[in-house]
């Protein structure tokens, strides 16, 4: 494959080339369902052989290879589930959304192929409560792949049968954490459980079978793998990073949005190339890599030009996660950021593990103080004591979640912080002056 | 008529998706925030009657979700994200000309019951900020001219009905 190919190429927004891709019809025409068909005449276990020789890695965030995961699920067990978390409530995050809503078949597709080759007899999609439109939608598409007979009973003669349904969330972060997922969705408070078991073993998962839980992109890229095989899908990016990935660009770009692209390209393609650059008369300053809940870096000639890559972000002291990008400029005062981040975790934290409900309600308290221009130098000294405190003490990745937004704001952006201190600057520099999309 | 009745088929619908009732305490809430307007405590009992839930806990399930209402609302909705993606393109200055706006507090109804507005957490459509859903539908790439024009046309449609 050429490199210009290799740039242009789309397997998760197909529609960017195909506009009515959504249609089942479309979509079948083009080569929709012949994964599944594909994954049909094979045995469960040259699937996921397939999928784990193709080095697939979670899209959620965790960067876990998806084969991998599929294959901790017990052949024993007569009752297993496929849960697919379309959750997508991190900030900055909003790459699912475009799958579900453009491409949707793709999806159930993906899902159905897992629940063969795990040997689950259902599959539900958790969304968001607000994808409200998007789940009644998807409720359509599930449909008519019943009635083109896969999904429902004996699926394309093969003997397998699987059941899609829908269930919609209700606004809580905490519910795409997947053991809290698996509670609410059993009608439980969402809130994590204690691990192990985990949801792959028996009394982890789903009613306590054994559950595989893959983000929405993950099991979108499934569909391609079984149709042009692991080898060529390996043939994208790098050893560590294969395939594409989208990257969700927000906040001060010209151009915000969905980018797909190889993995490899620079963060300055990304940024300039595709999102347009800064804004007129600014530069970048700071930015998010992995949404609101990863380290945030300072924008040098280093970072711009290091390849988007699981292991290269890493090297810089950030990671790529679930690569939601969120661009700040110039005109952004950092501890605004710190500021804004941890009033989501305070709000999202489920209260379940004391480090984390008692340690966001904190670091709001004081992080608002230095805002006000009413706290000592100490008082920085004082959020990040917190906020290591709260490190690798909680049942979910949501306390270390809440903490990195302060621990890599003052790192990294410590004279920020300075000005505010010490009978500094009162008046918080809000970007209540950025412009609207569009201009 | 009580929920029971009147949403039979869809609440058969929906236990059938779940090999336990329990899983079915979500959905029912939306059907009785549908009828109610909110979760009021009638909602509540009957949601609870119907999956043999206690009470409490499906009053606790309401309570952990924000898309539950525990109040009454207006019958335009407005969720305003504030979060950091949406406050870097301007979501801040938004959300505070809207209540300014509607002449309502944070979370206020407007005198004539048509408009209850706050700010929520990310509703994951960063690159079309500023936005509201309204109602659980999504409205993007907002200016407060663009919002002025449409809650007049939700006005006029209230009117109409």
């Amino acid at each position: 494959m050429t490199d210009q190919a290799k740039n242009d190429l789309r397997i998760i927004y197909r529609e960017i080339d195909i506009p009515d891709i959504r249609n089942f019809d479309v979509y079948v025409k083009n080569a929709g369902y012949d994964g599944l068909k594909k994954a049909l005449s094979m045995t469960p276990d040259a699937v996921i052989d397939e999928v784990k020789a193709s080095n697939l890695r979670g899209r959620g965030g965790a960067g876990f290879p998806a084969g991998v995961k599929w294959s901790f699920i017990p052949k024993n067990e007569p009752i297993k589930y496929v849960t697919v978390n379309a959750d997508e409530s991190e900030p900055g995050t909003f790459k699912d959304r475009q799958i579900l809503e453009n491409n949707p078949h793709q999806l159930i597709e993906g899902a159905l192929i897992c629940a063969y080759a795990i040997g689950a007899k259902a599959v539900y999609i958790y969304l968001r409560g607000e994808f409200w439109d998007i789940a009644h939608d998807l409720d359509r598409c599930i449909e008519d792949a019943r009635r083109a007979g896969f999904v429902g009973e004996n699926i394309g003669g093969s003997g397998f049968s699987c059941e899609v349904y829908t269930h919609l969330g209700a606004g809580a972060y905490i519910c795409g954490e997947e053991s809290a997922l698996l509670n609410s969705l059993e009608g439980k408070l969402g809130q994590p459980r204690v691990r192990p078991p985990f949801p792959a073993q028996k009394g982890g998962g789903l009613y306590g079978e054994p559950t595989v839980v893959n983000n929405v992109e993950t099991l979108a890229n499934v569909p391609w793998i079984l149709r042009y095989g692991a080898a060529e899908f390996k043939k994208l990016g790098t050893e560590q990073s294969t395939g594409t990935k989208v990257f969700c660009v927000s906040g001060q770009v010209q151009r915000p949005g969905n980018y797909e692209l190889v993995f490899g390209r620079t963060l300055r393609e990304l940024l300039y190339d595709y999102a347009g650059g800064p804004l007129e008369g600014r530069t970048f300053k700071a930015v998010l890599p992995s949404g609101a809940s990863g380290p945030i870096i300072p924008v040098t000639d280093e970072v711009l030009d290091t390849p988007l890559t699981y292991e290269d972000f890493v090297k810089i002291g950030t990671i790529l996660g679930s690569a939601s990008v969120i661009v700040m400029d110039d005109t952004v005062d950092i501890t605004w950021v710190a500021s804004k981040v941890t009033k989501f975790f305070t709000h999202e934290s489920c209260g379940k593990c004391t480090p984390c409900r008692e340690g966001t309600y904190w670091l709001d308290k004081v992080i608002d103080r230095i805002l006000a221009g009413e706290a000592k130098e100490t008082d920085v000294d004082l959020i990040v004591n917190v906020a290591r405190n709260m490190q690798g003490t909680t049942l979910c990745a949501l306390g270390d979640f809440a903490a990195n937004p302060i621990i890599y704001t003052v790192k990294n952006f410590p004279d920020d912080f300075k000005r505010h201190v010490n009978g500094g600057n009162k008046t918080p520099a809000p970007a209540r002056t950025a412009p609207a999309a569009g201009d | 008529m009580g929920l029971a009745d009147k949403y039979a088929e869809r609440i058969e619908k929906t236990l059938a998706k779940y090999p336990d009732k329990r899983s079915a305490v979500m959905p029912l809430l939306y059907i009785a925030q549908e009828e109610y307007g909110w979760v009021n405590q009638q909602g509540v009992d009957e949601v609870a009657a119907i999956i043999e839930m206690d009470p409490t806990q499906v009053k606790s399930i309401a309570g952990f979700y924000t898309m539950y209402s525990e109040k009454p609302k207006g019958r335009y909705w407005l969720q305003v994200c504030t979060d950091l993606p949406c406050a870097l393109r301007g979501a801040d200055q938004f959300h505070h000309d809207l209540l300014e706006h509607l002449g309502i507090e944070e979370g206020g109804t407007t005198p004539d019951g048509l408009f209850t507005a706050e700010h929520v957490m990310c509703l994951a459509a960063c690159d079309k900020a500023p936005m509201l859903q309204c109602n659980f539908h999504f409205v993007e790439n907002l200016d407060m001219e663009k919002m002025k024009a449409l809650l007049d046309q939700w006005r006029a449609e209230a009117r109409g009905t």
